[in-house]
């Protein structure tokens, strides 16, 4: 299905990523969103707040961030596309309805515009610290899709995506920008909405019915169940408790353990189909820079210094980090020596990569405190210590 | 199977997931009779049970959702009224009625309840209140009466309990009453009245929880407590929500406390932006008359 036109601002504007992220959930035809002011993430349901009136939308300001993350759940089973935004307090007030999304397989979108942590940390100033937090930061065993943008463009073209995703997993999806693209204004070109693709949302063609399962299989799609519609007679019950295929709760280890296996092999065993990365220069590279967000845009200077300097080096970015492009970092590992990942924070996405390569490549972390970006010479440094 | 249907049958069955009964409520709670109340309500306002909406929270009181056989949901504790006001934003044209209990409500979710109240978001809220945490065994609640023993206040509550209806009023709320669940006619009556009523309306079910509540403070059983409900509730409708909070022994004031008018959220919204914007509003489909 293509974009409905009326939410489709098509033409070249200078936007910055807040923004650019409100015209790609319009596009992607959200027209339903809560929120909670909090910086750097505030500009976004500032722009949401005057443009969805103008397209038939609707913002409703709640009391607070937990209020915001379970709001856009009650729009979603009434049939929305629903997305909130917020930094990182405001996500971690919102942690137990990730979980809710999770279990209750409930398609949302939630923005987090990282900031400098923990705590109030650095509420003006760039942070990419909560990447294991959009992976597991709920309580429970799940998994989430985690996509980090890195320009104003892909703040529009991945939040579409990111819609797209929540519909085909029924999960919540984690829109992982950071301050700095969140405040960086570039060119951002809208397309027409019939080059935009949109997966609407699966509703069951079973008839509503006493014996109607709400989490019972169907299109032989074996992972993800399609969706009643609220208000038609389908009379079903949903529970963040361990349920049943009906959606009744059941308390057994059972029932448990075919539930979570399949929320979390959902996202596993499509992981392959899920993945998006980039790669730069990476045929011959003895030594492969790794890097998301603001900081993918960062390691490419390192890599145009290191190659001035004869050192054979590439780029991979996964544009999805959650779940990680698992398949493609192994191709990439038999091929090369080290790997150097960048990020700001003191290891998280590092952790993962380490996990893979298990030990044939070097892996080196180029950490960062956050506040700031990464100076490239200083990871510059850090490859050509490597390459000795 | 529904051409058997001259069998014997209650009838509140048609309402309740009959194939989750037993439910998992104490003998003599008063939760199971705020249930049939709505059933009776429901059933004497011919109400379209499809275009209608159960949302709980945690608790004794947030198991009602997975009992009442409607599109029914259980959320987290403290959260049902805003995933309630999601629902309701989503989908204008359904009732939604929010089941919960004092703990989930005005505890833990005491921001969400002042805030809807405040917007008179379209909701119809029922409060079933016990006293106590009573899923978790006991713990004090926010409208414990002073003195009364908790396993975490075992030697007597020494906190204000809240008063409900007055925090409902001063809210914002346009419809309070207060009834025990002694109170069965006058019950289904609120619940036939708000059930037609825009805004935020409020209920607040004073209910025995003869296991832990009344058993701790030497209460006697649920018997017991109706009996009490009886003797020392008095009816005085029109009621100054100052002057109704409860003591431990002592009176409960019940009754119709404020039924008044103004626009409910999603109106005054639309209000605001049809005029601010005039032309370039595309309204939003909130089902309001314009």
């Amino acid at each position: 299905m293509k974009a409905d036109p009326k939410g489709v601002l098509t033409g070249a504007h200078f936007l910055d990523g807040d923004h650019a992220c409100c015209e790609g959930a319009l596009a992607a035809g959200c027209r339903c969103a809560f929120g909670y002011p909090i910086t750097p993430s505030t500009e976004v349901v500032e722009r949401i707040s005057r443009r969805f009136p103008m397209v038939g939308g609707v913002f409703l300001q709640m009391e607070d961030e937990i209020g915001s993350s379970i709001a856009i759940q009650g729009a979603a089973w009434g049939g929305k596309k629903v997305m909130t935004v917020s930094s990182g307090p405001g996500i971690s007030l919102m942690m137990e309805h990730i979980g809710l999304a999770a279990m209750t397989e409930t398609p949302c979108v939630f923005v987090n515009v990282q900031r400098g942590g923990p705590s109030t940390g650095l509420p003006t100033l760039t942070g990419q610290a909560d990447m294991m937090q959009a992976r597991w930061g709920s309580h429970g065993d799940y998994e989430t899709i985690a996509i980090c943008p890195n320009s104003p463009q892909e703040c529009f073209d991945l939040a579409i995506d990111a819609f797209n995703l929540a519909e085909q997993y029924r999960i919540p999806v984690m829109f992982m920008m950071d301050e700095s693209v969140g405040h960086m204004t570039e060119r951002v070109v809208i397309p027409e909405a019939d080059e935009i693709d949109i997966v609407e949302r699966r509703y069951t063609k079973k008839p509503p019915s006493d014996d109607y399962e709400l989490y019972a299989l169907e299109d032989d799609n074996p992972f993800v169940p399609p969706m009643p519609p609220v208000g038609e007679g389908y009379r079903f019950h949903v529970t963040g408790l361990t349920h049943d295929d009906k959606g009744y709760p059941a308390m057994d280890a059972q029932t448990q353990q075919k539930l979570i296996r399949r929320i979390v092999d959902k996202i596993r065993l499509n992981a392959d189909a899920i993945a998006k990365y980039e790669e730069y220069q990476t045929e011959d590279a003895d030594i492969i820079l790794v890097a998301y967000g603001i900081t993918s845009r960062v390691v490419i200077r390192t890599m145009e210094m290191a190659r001035e300097k004869g050192l054979k080096v590439g780029v991979f970015r996964p544009v999805i980090v959650w779940p990680f492009p698992e398949t493609r970092l192994k191709e990439l590992m038999d091929q090369t020596k080290a790997f150097v990942v960048a990020e700001l924070n003191y290891g998280q996405v590092v952790l993962e990569v380490e996990r893979l390569v298990a030990g044939r490549a070097k892996v080196v972390l180029a950490g960062h405190g956050g506040g700031d970006i990464h100076d490239p010479k200083e990871i510059l440094r850090l490859v050509e210590e490597v390459a000795k | 199977m529904s051409k058997e249907t001259n069998k014997e049958m209650n009838p509140v069955e048609p309402y309740l997931r009959m194939d989750r009964m037993p439910h998992i409520w104490c003998s003599g709670c008063g939760i199971g009779i705020v249930v049939n109340c709505f059933v009776r309500a429901l059933q004497k306002s011919k109400v379209d049970i499809n275009k209608l909406a159960v949302v709980s929270g945690i608790g004794c009181t947030g198991r009602i959702a997975g009992y009442f056989k409607v599109d029914s949901f259980h959320t987290t504790h403290g959260r049902p009224i805003p995933f309630a006001t999601g629902l309701k934003t989503a989908r204008p044209d359904m009732n939604v009625w929010v089941f919960s209990g004092e703990g989930d409500l005005v505890s833990i979710g005491g921001n969400h309840f002042i805030h809807a109240a405040r917007r008179n978001a379209d909701l119809k809220v029922i409060c079933v209140n016990n006293f106590t945490y009573a899923m978790t065994g006991g713990q004090v609640g926010p409208t414990a009466p002073l003195h009364s023993i908790a396993t975490t206040a075992p030697y007597g509550t020494y906190d204000q309990p809240f008063n409900l209806p007055f925090l409902a009023e001063s809210s914002g709320a346009v419809y309070v009453a207060r009834w025990t669940t002694f109170h069965v006619r006058q019950l289904v009556k609120s619940m036939q009245e708000i059930k037609n009523k825009p805004g935020f309306s409020f209920l607040e079910v004073i209910a025995p929880c003869p296991t832990i509540y009344q058993r701790r403070n030497r209460l006697g059983d649920g018997l017991a407590g109706m009996r009490y409900y009886k003797e020392r509730s008095k009816v005085v409708n029109g009621a100054d929500t100052r002057n109704v909070d409860i003591k431990l022994g002592g009176d409960i004031i019940v009754g119709k406390f404020i039924d008044r008018d103004r626009p409910t959220q999603l109106e005054a919204m639309d209000q605001e932006l049809s005029h601010k914007l005039g032309d370039k509003y595309v309204p939003y489909p909130t089902g309001v008359e314009r």
